[in-house]
């Protein structure tokens, strides 16, 4: 025993090992009352960690080459040993990666964890988000089948839509007059190098900011406020054992449901994913109908919605951009949904149902019927941020106990 | 912890329920015929016989390519010495007949093909997750004889197909039975045989059952280990949760209620 | 695990089952620590050759039947070079005369199949079966049959030389003693199909 803590003792000297490990673990202090909504902070983290190993071996046989890429997946998938696990856990991998992040997002929404002092908490979390939507994106150009062909065509040309330099942009972005090799390539380079390196950075941000400040919890009161003879948090308790063995429940939770899809519904029906991305890239030939993969589609419905060009792109961009403002749109100091006002709870609930239905919707091929439910959806979501502002100015909110429910 | 588990069992619930609910997304049959619902069978001797029709029949035009002949071998349960006697009829660049190992390619150039039929025939390697096996069954069963065509075939299924109805010696030819639906449409009703084949209608069904149960195989051949493999993770895991759960409750025993 | 500084907020806490405790701990540490084991397996398993490597590293064919005494051909096996060499009678002679130079002469301690452990280290004399691949750090070595060759020395009766690092090899890739290689060159296995034609990469079992 004495060994060890010599051994201990030897390298806290040089680097602060234990107090690294106690302030961020042995001796943080978490609430006592996380509930389920809590376990997609670590489960995140996990993907991050199954996405990052089973990318690295991916690209021990991906050829990003407009000729090789498509033969390189289905040489990952035949004839590498075990490829097919490899790649089905990176494909489901990417998908769980935006479930389980936006279940996170939803909690933070719910319990006002956005709120001060946890503003920049927020902003990384959100510019973490961006920078998965990113990621993702350029990870679905490089099987190079006709949906991550078209739909990074149709995305690119985004761009095209700012006036002035659009065309110069997209021209720039493709790196070629269509989407092309090259574009493949500068994907590669930036969806295994660069995108992650970002992500892994703001990650770790998130995480300080997060320690720095403390984790809110679900009746959205400072459990450091009420403090025992030790000091510690009369609510809080070590992250670990306690925290660490019940998020331990959560990864075997979700290992279930993430190896099951593996296993047993790789293509999840065509969401995880698409049927006609079994067909190579063809650029002289559109598949029939072009839905990007589901994570996408509640933008992509609002893009869709709007009647103009720029108006749709702009509408797109901003329902992402208008999420940052949150800490700022919400004036009202009470934090948890438990103890705000009814009129709160029925705008949140109509903005959750109106993202669900434009995702819905944005994967459907577009039909009158679909473009008016849409652009209702849309005018909810955006009218939520609007409503948010006014409401929280004077809402009638319940007393926020002193102590978590527990 | 009631609540715990309460909630937790409440995910592959959400996730079950909201599959069966979403709509099977992407696949189109495409020129508006109804799709016959086809289940593939996965018995080495469907497999055995649809491979032969394939090497026979598609192999002239299409390839298999990302398929190699030794894992089929393996898979459909032949020896490679019987995969090569009886099986491989292309040969490789130098003319000698192609090795087992080899992907599944064919030895039609594709100029050739494209003089001949306008396009590359596709690889059919992956048809099954892009189409769909019903979508295959339906459309091997859906060629009518068409003048019109340059190749004297036409398909329901895929109005103007490029493609010439290969199997016509086995099936023999039908036509199409249109039938008013009382809304001015006419819809297919069904096929009426004009000119006998070789085989009965039973034996062609079978056929193309057998050629589809193949072409799925070769759209997913890992499929049957990937289920036996997971049934085995599934259990693995079940038992590592109780084990969890439990650890879980001992420690919290710690943490009084407020 | 820090079970030290628990339960801060009094002593209304039932008292802890230590043993079970660190039982179950243990438990579902072996476990989990077995399953992230055998996760791995299949990440390690997908370095090693795929289908498409084995199928390149099948057995091929060698015509010999227009190789000239003294002469070499080298054919691709596995992506390495292999070299058939048909020996002359005077290079035959000198395996028996650079025997006391050699590191190995009965090539104990390197690799070749049964039936070509012997002074020739091939299944016909004339014939030699070789992977042209140095036993030191993996060039390939030059085929060096002229006698007495100004660069080798006036003793030197004919064999291989890896210009890597200087080791050398006799006719039938026996190393000498004072060069880097440590063992003799690997002998493939093979088999005759008939008089003129050989099969490298399998041999029926036969090794």
């Amino acid at each position: 025993m004495s060994k060890v803590s010599d051994t201990m003792a030897w390298i806290d000297e040089r680097i602060p090992l234990t107090a690294t490990w106690n302030k961020h673990v042995g001796q943080y202090y978490a609430p006592k009352n996380f509930n389920f909504w809590y376990y997609f902070g670590s489960l995140a983290l996990l993907v991050l960690v199954i996405q990052i190993v089973t990318g690295i071996f991916l690209t021990m046989n991906y050829k990003p080459d407009g000729d090789l890429a498509f033969k390189s997946v289905e040489y990952i998938m035949r004839d590498v040993n075990w490829g097919w696990l490899i790649r089905y856990m990176h494909s489901t991998g990417a998908s769980m990666f935006f479930v389980v992040v936006y279940l996170h997002m939803m909690r933070a929404i719910m319990y006002g964890s956005y709120k001060k002092p946890r503003e920049l908490l927020w902003i990384f979390g959100m510019l973490i988000y961006l920078v998965l939507m990113a990621e993702a994106f350029m990870g679905y150009l490089l099987p190079w089948g006709q949906m991550s062909y078209w739909g990074a065509q149709v995305i690119i040309s985004l761009f095209g839509a700012i006036p002035f330099v659009g065309d110069a942009i997209t021209l720039w972005l493709r790196g070629d007059y269509v989407v092309s090799d090259a574009t493949l390539n500068r994907f590669f380079a930036l969806h295994v190098i660069a995108m992650p390196l970002v992500l892994v950075g703001l990650v770790f941000v998130h995480i300080i900011a997060l320690h720095e400040v403390g984790s809110n919890n679900p009746d959205g009161n400072d459990i450091k406020k009420v403090k025992g003879a030790d000091g510690k948090p009369l609510d809080g308790i070590p992250f670990h054992p306690y925290y660490t063995v019940k998020d331990l429940v959560g990864v075997v939770v979700f290992l279930i449901i993430f190896f099951a899809i593996v296993f047993f519904a790789p293509e999840m029906g065509g969401y995880f994913l698409e049927h006609a991305n079994y067909i190579p890239a063809d650029p002289l030939k559109t598949p029939e109908h072009i839905a990007p993969v589901w994570y996408f589609t509640p933008f992509y419905a609002i893009l869709r919605a709007m009647p103009d060009k720029l108006l749709g792109v702009m509408a797109m961009f901003a329902a992402i951009a208008v999420l940052f403002f949150l800490p700022w749109i919400d004036r009202n100091p009470v934090r948890s949904i438990r103890y705000r006002s009814a009129a709160y709870k029925f705008i949140l609930a109509a903005f959750v149902i109106a993202f669900i239905v434009l995702g819905y919707y944005g994967m459907q091929p577009v039909t009158p019927m679909g473009t008016i439910i849409s652009r209702l959806c849309a005018f909810i979501y955006f009218g939520f941020f609007v409503a948010l502002f006014v409401i929280s100015k004077n809402e009638k909110t319940k007393p926020v106990p002193e102590r978590v429910t527990y | 912890m009631k609540k715990l588990i309460h909630s937790i069992s409440a995910v592959p619930l959400l996730a079950a329920t909201l599959l069966a609910v979403l709509p099977q997304t992407g696949i189109t049959a495409g020129g508006g015929a109804e799709l016959e619902h086809f289940t593939p069978v996965r018995t080495d001797r469907a497999l055995q016989r649809g491979a032969r029709t394939f090497v026979n029949y598609c192999q002239g035009c299409h390839t298999a390519e990302y398929q190699r002949y030794s894992r089929l071998a393996a898979d459909i349960g032949i020896s490679e010495i019987d995969m090569s006697a009886n099986m491989i009829f292309t040969t490789d660049t130098e003319g000698k007949p192609t090795k087992v190992g080899s992907l599944m390619t064919n030895n039609m150039s594709s100029d050739y093909a494209k003089k001949a039929f306008g396009v590359v025939p596709p690889n059919l390697a992956l048809v099954s997750r892009s189409r769909g096996v019903d979508w295959l069954y339906t459309y091997m069963k859906s060629f009518y004889l068409d003048e019109s065509r340059p190749l004297g075939a036409n398909n329901t299924v895929y109005p103007n197909v490029g493609m010439p109805h290969v199997l016509a010696d086995l099936q023999g030819w039908h036509k199409p039975v249109y039938e008013d639906d009382g809304a001015g449409h006419s819809v297919l009703k069904g096929f009426q045989q004009v000119t006998a084949g070789t085989l009965s209608p039973d034996e062609y069904d079978s056929t193309i059952s057998d050629l589809v149960s193949f072409l799925d195989y070769l759209g997913d051949p890992n499929r049957e280990a990937r289920h036996s493999l997971g049934i085995k993770v599934m259990l693995f895991l079940l038992l590592f949760l109780v084990l969890a759960i439990l650890l879980k409750k001992e420690y919290w025993k710690d943490i009084p209620h407020n | 695990m820090a079970t030290d500084n628990v339960a801060s907020n009094g002593g209304s806490a039932p008292a802890v089952d230590l043993k079970r405790r660190r039982l179950l701990t243990t438990g579902a540490g072996v476990v989990g620590g077995l399953g992230a084991i055998t996760l791995g397996i299949p990440f390690v398993s997908s370095m090693s050759p795929s289908a498409r490597a084995k199928a390149a590293g099948a057995p091929v064919e060698v015509d010999i039947s227009k190789l000239e005494p003294g002469q070499r051909v080298i054919v691709e096996w596995r992506g390495k070079p292999v070299w058939v060499v048909r020996r002359t009678q005077a290079l035959l002679d000198s395996l028996e005369t650079v025997k006391d130079e050699l590191r190995d002469i009965e090539s104990d301690d390197s690799d070749q199949p049964e039936y070509a452990k012997n002074i020739h280290r091939s299944i016909k004399p004339e014939t030699l079966v070789m992977v042209g691949i140095c036993t030191h750090l993996g060039c390939s070595p030059t085929y060096r049959p002229d006698v007495a060759a100004a660069d080798l020395g006036a003793d030197w009766l004919g064999g291989f030389f890896c210009p890597c690092h200087g080791s050398k090899f006799d006719i039938s890739g026996r190393v000498y003693k004072g060069v880097p290689a440590p063992t003799n060159l690997e002998v493939p296995p093979h088999q005759y199909l008939s008089d003129t034609r050989i099969l490298v990469g399998a041999d029926g079992g036969q090794a």
